[in-house]
């Protein structure tokens, strides 16, 4: 029985992430020991948490079926509207509230158009991408504004001894989320949608509300990281999150979800953000030239998957095998 | 014996296409009704209007005797009429236990509809579900797509008299299926009838439906073409009106 357990635990995707986790780590501090000074890791952790916010956001939405290629917009767009709202003098936190709503809109409309005209999301949300991103620039006015410090920023990216506040908002995300998605109703329902849609939906599912719930999420959680990036930087840039809506696919696939919906964990998405980071950082002090960055991360989303597949191909043939019996 | 269903001259077009014509039936409690058709004589599309996936656009549908009008397949499921669907009744990645309870999930702490599942009591039941269907698998934690063709539709059932369901309605629950995973299922729908559940059998594979049914009705071109207590017709006569209409 005991065997079983550790095999049943060994084909969980998100598990394998965190043992490749363990082996990169013990690797590039074998490069050098200083990888995992308290200083690399506290230049880490400090950026870390505003790619798990995203990851957890587009790992969910994933589960459910579906894509958004619009994060990265959405992560620049939703602070500069801020800053510039406080500009034209807007109350701090009333306009860090309007600012949550625009990250919230750009997901209603993600989700609208993708469901209502039965596209695929990767074209809605690869619409919604340039859009958002020129709107961004267009908010920018021309010339990057200074950051307004009546914004409460600290609040979020404080730094503490080791590890940012933006750190533990990451773990409250995931902590929330985490109980939302695997124990709560609406959870099971999220997992049945990417699943098997027709089968959540003659179970008595409304699965387009299921689906319009994780865009909305998506797209508030992209602008909430978004906010945390330039409360950190205290600089409002239109170029902020470019490339990021690849980048956090990658961080979930990495972590286990997979690409066709129902599979996945925000503890895979979380740890597939993290990998990453520390990847980029490790082949920094490891002496490699940073150009190697991108390569490794695409060999790393390579293995992750054809790891994963193939360990699930197996779990399902023990599995058949043992019905036989 | 009562109804428990009773369809008055229901018909349903799809852009044009007269699926179901003037269509009546009248469906016995606690019987097996074997319902046959070669594809595309309005089986599917019977269901579907059962089932409350669609509406009719004209005729009604009586309930134990009261007319209803389904909104939604949730409508039909609250009443107890249940329908497990050919390819999709179940989400392969998900755990028996979350099968069983998609969308009917039992929750604690609740604030509207949402709420945090009773794993522990979920997985007891579903277990006692299984059981219930002379279905004993290891664990209810174990994935549906590590479970054989007729293991799933023995979930599918247990799941349906977990909910207490009156009618349960199966589309081609044998297909694609051994003969001997066939036989399990075939024993599974005929456990039913003692537990008072109602099963509409559509298949077009008469040999599978006629050794446990006590009623036979035979659809073509969005017609009912014969509708029989079993004893009045012989397997040779339905296979004659299936083949030829």
């Amino acid at each position: 029985m005991k065997n079983l357990n550790l095999k049943s635990l060994l084909v969980r995707p998100e598990v394998a992430t965190f043992i490749m986790f363990v082996v990169i780590m013990i690797g590039f501090y074998l490069a050098n020991e200083r990888f995992l000074d308290a200083r690399n890791i506290r230049i880490v952790m400090g950026i870390t948490p505003e790619y798990m916010i995203v990851a957890i956001g587009i790992a969910i939405l994933m589960i459910s079926g579906e894509f958004d290629l619009s994060v990265g917009s959405v992560f620049a767009l939703v602070p500069m509207t801020m800053v510039q709202m406080v500009h034209q003098g807007v109350p701090p936190w009333f306009a860090i509230f309007l600012g949550l709503m625009i990250g919230v809109i750009v997901g209603f409309v993600n989700g609208f158009i993708t469901l209502r005209f039965g596209i695929p999301s990767f074209i809605a949300t690869l619409g919604m991408l340039y859009i958002a991103r020129s709107l961004t620039t267009v908010a920018t006015a021309g010339f990057p504004p200074p950051f307004p410090h009546i914004l409460p920023n600290e609040l979020f990216v404080y730094q503490f001894e080791l590890f940012r506040a933006s750190l533990y908002w990451a773990l409250l995300v995931a902590f929330v989320l985490g109980i939302m998605l695997h124990r709560s109703n609406v959870g099971n329902w999220i997992y049945a949608t990417g699943g098997d849609t027709n089968a959540a939906s003659s179970m008595g599912i409304k699965t387009n509300n299921v689906k319009m719930f994780c865009f909305i999420l998506c797209g508030f959680l992209a602008g909430f990281a978004g906010m945390i990036q330039t409360f950190r930087l205290e600089a409002p840039l239109p170029s902020q999150g470019y490339l990021l809506e690849l980048e956090s696919i990658a961080a979930a696939v990495i972590g286990g979800v997979s690409l066709f919906g129902g599979i996945g964990t925000i503890f895979g998405a979380c740890i597939g953000a993290i990998l990453i980071r520390f990847l980029e950082s490790g082949i920094i002090m490891a002496r490699i030239d940073a150009e190697w960055f991108r390569a490794g991360l695409g060999s790393l989303i390579i293995i992750a998957v054809v790891f994963n597949t193939y360990i699930s191909r197996r779990a399902t043939r023990i599995g058949q095998n043992k019905a036989k019996d | 014996m009562e109804d428990i269903i009773v369809c008055k001259d229901l018909n349903k077009y799809y852009s044009g296409v007269h699926a179901l014509k003037d269509l009546s039936l009248k469906i016995k409690k606690d019987s097996v009704v074997g319902l046959i058709g070669d594809n595309g004589a309005g089986k599917s599309t019977l269901i579907k209007i059962l089932s409350g996936a669609h509406q009719p656009d004209s005729g009604h549908i009586y309930f134990e005797g009261n007319k209803v009008k389904f909104k939604s397949t949730k409508e039909a499921m609250n009443l107890g009429i249940e329908t497990i669907y050919q390819y999709s009744a179940l989400i392969p990645e998900m755990s028996i236990a979350r099968n069983i309870f998609i969308g009917r999930e039992q929750t604690q702490y609740n604030v509207g509809n949402f709420g945090l599942m009773k794993t522990k009591t979920m997985q007891d039941d579903a277990m006692k579900a299984l059981t219930d269907v002379e279905l004993h698998l290891r664990s209810p934690d174990t994935p549906v797509n590590q479970l054989s063709g007729g293991e799933r539709q023995g979930v599918v059932i247990a799941r349906a008299m977990y909910f207490k369901s009156k009618v349960l309605i199966l589309d081609e629950p044998t297909n694609h299926l051994s003969v001997k995973e066939t036989n399990k299922v075939l024993r599974f729908v005929e456990g039913l009838k003692s537990q008072g559940v109602t099963s509409i059998f559509i298949t077009h594979n008469l040999s599978h439906v006629y050794p446990i049914a006590d009623h036979l009705c035979v659809m073509a071109r969005g017609e009912k073409i014969a509708d029989m207590e079993k004893k009045d017709t012989t397997i040779d006569h339905l296979t004659d009106l299936l083949v030829n209409g």
